[in-house]
């Protein structure tokens, strides 16, 4: 007899959504494989390397580390939830114009944490904006350019985004 | 030095052409792709470093039925990987040369079922005695390789060396080592396949070179070139470790597609990509210098050892590299080198941002400064003394016929890193804080493209088409893996045929649809493969001038239009263009004498360090960094290229060890291997001198591994300065640092006993 | 990711009495998994050995801080964010806030709990040497009732404690009188951020008229458990910080730890380092009671 998983309700990007999936399934692998939302990446499955960083109830996770059972009910934000229709968040507006992207396999975790980071402190100093980021890894750009692109993003006002 | 030429297009800060998607996580990387009915591959590998294998073991427990299991007798071509030698297997055949070798693949369709299944198999070894380091493979007690264990060497021989020493004032000597470094792409290796005997073999793939690995399994499935298609698809990342690696992965994921008869996907996890990938090699270099008394340069003779790994792959051009930058961007009229690159029973080394070069510069600019110290001279005037100018000759009698400008580019960097007021400062404040702060500088070129004749043996062709939508199309194989290839060859092709940036678009990395301009590595792309395209755009504005009435002044349409009109004539609009070398290129291969480069880089960094004597720990706190690169096509790119090798340089000087057991990376986590974070890197001042090189696309020269070469020696320098230690190896860590500040104590406590744990 | 996640049951505890009942029930039967920060790394390489796990992550009488005039408490699943987060902690124990903010990354702290950090039982552990500094008591609770032991009589060994197999970690109680203290926390890692401890020094203290009138001095991986130094706080208790005390203890130090060679460090380095960062602390000690003897 097969078994009989969990149903797990989960709002991704503000859409409501049930997954039946074994409960020590990563909500990573949920998010990629069960709902083929593949922005989420896996770098490192030890919760090093922040590429797999989405905000879940509001606070920043590694989404690596988390067993899906404890992510029934919640809230989950990711890179696929940051531009509204076609207009793009600050942080990503700025990321394209300040060269904060190379590769681009850490910058849906960056993303995330740098939103995660302007949602606590709308105008943090370069230390704040270093430990917000401390837990994402980008071996490309030596953080400069990503640095360069939060701060320029804070100072970006006036879109549908503020609010978030 | 001539005006930078005005340009629309070349020199501005386009938006990443992939930029949007990448920022969206739109962008798809190997493991986000799916193919329908497929099934997962796993690697099952060798836990010792050398022997035979006697026998292997299936656990009855599994039921192997439902796997797809895969040696080296399904290999229907060559069990070998193909790259510059063919001594690499695909898969071991009754004998392994290193730890995490591929011995079985194994397919499923529950991926999650592979890890269990991996190690249901056991193996049975008649183990060998390993060799495990270059000093072992040197005495060549057990041969591992070839007839003597050397892939390849060379030795150059300039001037007179040995009447040298009696008529020097000082003779120094130095002894210099570089550990082995993991490029830690934050996207693990990865390929997807399909095989058919109908269609042949597709593989989509994380990687650089996709003719490389198309070559590759040509030979392993014994496959038409017409029946083999490689696609490079996003790729996360890849500083050289994805240039050989990817023939191997696509081999294997291919190997299992053909046997399962369907797609096979395999990705590697962290640890195991850690363990059983390409490294940088490690390296010894040995200098014995003489100099006069005002410190000039009299003779070198400079002995380099490599460590390869247990198969050649691209040891041979990685030590030529390492030879030809082993004598510093220095005059110096009697040159010795001899350069031998060692097999070992390790994870073979492979390519790796620099290519050789950081290692034998890392050498010769610690080096110089024992000179400088020897000499009494501070280390910018060393420099300063031994520069070479327009004119000058290198080691291998290259004569600078392009413009040189160290002495700008290192009046620059001292001035920007503010570097004698607060070395000053420093001798003033280090006595009373346990901080010690010092500054380093490093000065350094880097060749860019191949070697010698590598260009020519390359032949590249690349070019552009039309498509009848509308957009100029770039056909390169050149891929895009951060560095900025999709955004600088579109600008290049906009700028040479008029038209905007938004215009141009990139054709897919598949080789079924474009040519083969060579891999892309080596700094050659915005160079060799960027001129391509800035003469193909030349040559279709000629085209349809002649045959399509172009105007002499045209708008875009007018360009588009003119298209049309052409491709009524002869199907299709495509202009396409060969690779030719530069005039006056002659290099002898036999005696390592001539052009070498066609051309060079040039750099000046300077590091300010900070080591804190209560936990020995050193921190870089500023980095400055001069460059002539020729003409800087995109200042957006092009910093980022900077500030990212620098990074990756001071994660080679002071945070990445790659430790090893019996020749098993046994820190084989990212908890354990340690990069830079957000939280260490210092503020890094980026600076660009441009002399445009006119066989460059629009001046341009190489980029992408110039900011590896110089970070290491500068920051040693710089501790040297500020605590007066001469360390000569790297990876430098607290506890080495600790080490040698200890002797200089007297240790006389007993520390409480230690347990076991 | 080598784990099978098919291969283990998980079930989400929603009260204290349903997870301390199961715990009774079926003692080692049922792994608890708090913010998973550990068990989940060991499932991705493969190695998580526990076939059922208890996920404590909706027990809501796990997840507190209580302020009161004589401590302040804080449940075993408060995760390190809300830990730094929060004011009076922040304010009253700042070592113990510090101390969170060094736990792994921002998204780590998040889900990483209290008492997950302590039951790991790793000598590493970020939040131990600050708790044993502040004289923390640790409540240990199971169907059979609860009992507060001093928290530096937890942990026996490597990865040994008192903690029975029906018992959780409810919550750790620090008393509020250390606003006066002169205080110190140094982590020495690989690296600035996301490093596990080669050393770390915790210490408060008091100095009054000259002598050193309290002092407790904690360490995290220099020995097979967190650390309280008492033989080197002996030396220094009751004495003034002459010369000859300040070597005595540095002595004592050196052969009260017990570090080893291990993938992060060496032996001598964390003995050393640890010795410089007592120094360090001493020196701030010594300031205090300059100021004092001036005033």
């Amino acid at each position: 007899m097969s078994p009989v998983w969990p149903q797990i309700q989960l709002i991704i990007n503000g859409q409501s959504t049930t997954v039946e999936t074994p409960p020590m399934k990563r909500l990573l692998d949920v998010l990629r494989e069960d709902l083929g939302l593949t922005g989420t990446k896996e770098g490192c499955g030890e919760g090093e390397c922040g590429s797999c960083s989405v905000r879940m109830n509001g606070e920043l996770v590694n989404s690596c580390l988390v067993p899906i059972l404890q992510a029934d009910g919640a809230r989950i934000e990711t890179v696929e939830g940051l531009a509204i229709d076609a207009e793009l968040h600050p942080l990503q507006k700025a990321f394209l114009e300040c060269g904060g992207a190379q590769c681009g396999i850490c910058t849906p975790g960056m993303l995330m944490a740098a939103t995660h980071l302007l949602a606590h402190n709308p105008r943090p100093s370069m230390d704040e904006i270093r430990e917000g980021l401390a837990g994402n890894l980008c071996r490309c750009t030596g953080f400069i350019k990503i640095f360069e692109s939060v701060i320029a993003a804070a100072a970006m006002k006036g879109t549908a985004h503020d609010a978030r | 030095m001539s005006p930078t030429p005005q340009t629309r297009i070349v020199g501005t800060p386009q938006i990443r052409k992939e930029g949007v998607d990448k920022v969206l996580g739109r962008a798809k990387y190997v493991d986000d792709l799916e193919r329908e009915g497929m099934w997962y591959g796993a690697t099952v590998r060798s836990t010792i470093p050398r022997g035979l294998i006697r026998q292997i073991h299936y656990d009855e427990r599994i039921d192997w039925t439902e796997f797809v299991i895969v040696t080296a007798a399904d290999i229907p071509g060559k069990n070998h990987i193909q790259m510059i030698a063919a001594d690499q297997p695909c898969l071991a055949d009754g004998m392994v040369n290193h730890c995490n070798e591929a011995i079985i693949l194994l397919a499923h369709p529950d991926k999650h079922r592979l890890p269990d299944a991996a190690a249901a198999i056991r193996i049975d070894y008649d183990p060998l005695p390993p060799v495990l380091s270059i000093e072992e493979s040197e005495t060549r007690q057990q041969i591992v390789w070839g007839e003597d264990n050397i892939f390849k060497q060379f030795h150059l021989e300039k001037g007179n060396v040995d009447e040298a020493w009696a008529k020097a004032a000082h003779i120094l000597e130095g002894e210099y080592r570089t550990g082995a470094q993991e490029h830690l792409y934050i996207e693990n290796n990865g390929a997807i396949a399909e095989y058919s005997d109908a269609e042949g073999i597709t593989v989509w793939g994380s990687l650089q070179c996709p003719f490389y690995v198309h070559k590759s399994l040509m030979a392993v499935f014994d496959l038409p070139a017409e029946k083999v298609r490689v696609i490079q698809v996003e790729t996360g990342g890849a500083f050289g470790g994805k240039e050989d690696y990817p023939s191997i992965i696509a081999s294997h994921a291919g190997l299992l597609a053909r046997k399962a008869d369907r797609p096979i996907k395999m990705i590697y996890d962290r640890m195991e990509d850690l363990a059983a990938t390409t490294k940088r090699h490690p390296s010894r270099t040995c200098h014995r210098t003489a100099v006069d008394k005002d410190g000039k340069l009299l003779a070198m003779e400079i002995e380099i050892a490599t460590d390869g790994g247990a198969y050649s792959t691209l040891s041979s051009t990685v030590l030529s590299r390492a030879t030809l930058h082993s004598t510093g961007p220095y005059v110096c009229p009697n040159i010795r080198i001899t350069s031998r690159a060692w097999a070992t029973n390790t994870v073979p080394s492979g390519a790796f941002r620099g290519f050789g070069a950081p290692q034998s510069i890392f050498a010769i600019e610690r080096h110089m400064e024992q000179i400088a110290r020897a000499v009494g001279v501070d280390s910018a005037e060393i420099r300063r003394r031994n520069f070479l100018h327009d004119g000058d000759t290198t080691a291998t009698e290259q004569v600078m016929v392009e413009p040189v400008i160290l002495d700008t580019l290192l009046e620059r960097a001292l001035k920007e890193s503010d570097y004698h007021a607060r070395r000053k400062q420093f001798t003033l404040d280090n006595p009373h804080s346990p901080i010690k702060r010092g500054m380093g500088i490093a000065a350094f070129y880097h060749g860019s493209g191949f070697t010698g004749s590598g260009e020519r043996y390359l032949n590249s062709l690349a070019g552009i088409d039309v498509t009848p939508q509308g957009k100029v199309r770039v056909l390169v194989s050149s891929t895009e893996f951060g560095q900025g290839t999709n955004t600088i060859l579109p600008q290049i092709a906009a700028e040479s045929l008029g038209v905007g940036y938004d215009d141009v678009i990139m054709a897919p990395s598949d080789t079924s649809v474009v040519p083969n301009s060579g891999p892309t590595v080596a700094s050659r792309t915005s160079m060799v493969v960027g001129h391509l395209i800035e003469r193909s755009g030349h040559q279709l504005i000629a085209m349809l001038q002649a045959e399509a009435a172009l105007p002499d002044s045209y708008t875009a349409r007018d360009f588009f239009a003119a298209c049309e009109r052409y491709r009524e004539l002869h199907d299709k609009v495509e202009s396409l263009c060969r690779y030719e070398a530069p005039p006056n290129i002659y290099w002898d291969d036999q005696k390592y004498r001539g052009e070498a480069y066609p051309a060079f880089a040039w750099a000046v960094y300077v590091a300010e360090v900070a080591v804190d004597t209560t936990t020995y720990s050193a921190e870089v706190k500023n980095f400055c960094t001069v460059q002539e690169v020729g003409r800087v096509l995109n200042p957006t790119l092009a910093a980022g290229q900077i500030e990212g090798g620098v990074a990756q340089g001071i994660g080679y000087a002071l945070y990445e060890k790659v430790l090893l057991k019996n020749g098993h990376m046994f820190n084989n986590q990212m908890t354990n291997y340690i990069m830079p974070t957000a939280q260490d890197v210092p503020p890094i001042s980026v600076i660009f001198e441009e002399i445009p090189f006119n066989h460059g696309a629009y001046g341009a020269k190489g980029i992408g591994e110039l900011p590896h070469d110089g970070p290491a020696p500068a920051i040693l320098n710089a501790i040297q300065d500020a605590i007066g230690e001469n360390f000569t190896s790297i990876p430098l860590l607290p506890e080495d640092i600790f080490a040698r500040m200890a002797t200089h104590i007297s240790v006389n406590i007993t520390v409480g006993e230690p347990l076991a744990v | 990711m080598r784990g099978n996640p098919e291969a283990h049951e998980l079930i989400a505890a929603t009260s204290l009495a349903e997870t301390l009942a199961r715990l009774a029930e079926e003692p080692g039967v049922w792994t608890p998994i708090a913010g998973g920060t550990e068990l989940m790394v060991a499932h991705a390489a493969g190695r998580l050995s526990a076939q059922k796990l208890m996920s404590l992550s909706t027990v809501p009488e796990l997840s507190f801080v209580k302020v009161d005039a004589h401590s302040v408490s804080i449940g075993g699943g408060t995760t390190f964010g809300q830990i730094r987060r929060h004011a009076t902690i922040a304010s009253d124990f700042p070592l113990l806030a510090q101390a969170a903010g060094w736990i792994g990354s921002i998204a780590n702290q998040n889900r990483a709990t209290l008492a997950g950090n302590i039951v790991n039982g790793s000598p590493a552990a970020d939040a131990p040497p600050a708790l044993l500094v502040y004289d923390a008591e640790i409540e240990l609770i199971s169907q059979r009732g609860s009992r507060r032991i001093p928290y530096a009589d937890f942990h026996l060994g490597y990865k040994q404690s008192v903690l029975e197999r029906d018992e959780l970690v409810l919550a750790l109680h620090l008393p509020s009188r250390f606003e006066n203290h002169v205080r110190y926390l140094r982590k020495v890692g690989t690296r600035n951020a996301m490093a596990i401890t080669k050393v770390a020094l915790a210490a408060t203290a008091l100095i009054a008229e000259g002598r050193v009138t309290e002092i407790r001095l904690a360490a995290a991986s220099l020995a097979d458990r967190p650390l309280r130094l008492t033989a080197t706080e002996a030396v220094l208790f009751n004495k003034t910080l002459s010369r000859g005390i300040r070597a005595a203890a540095r002595t004592a130090l050196l052969n009260e730890v017990r570090p080893i060679d291990d993938i992060r460090s060496t032996t001598m380095y964390r003995s050393h380092v640890a010795a410089n960062l007592l120094d360090e602390f001493l020196d701030a000690l010594e300031h205090k009671q300059a100021a004092e003897l001036i005033a």
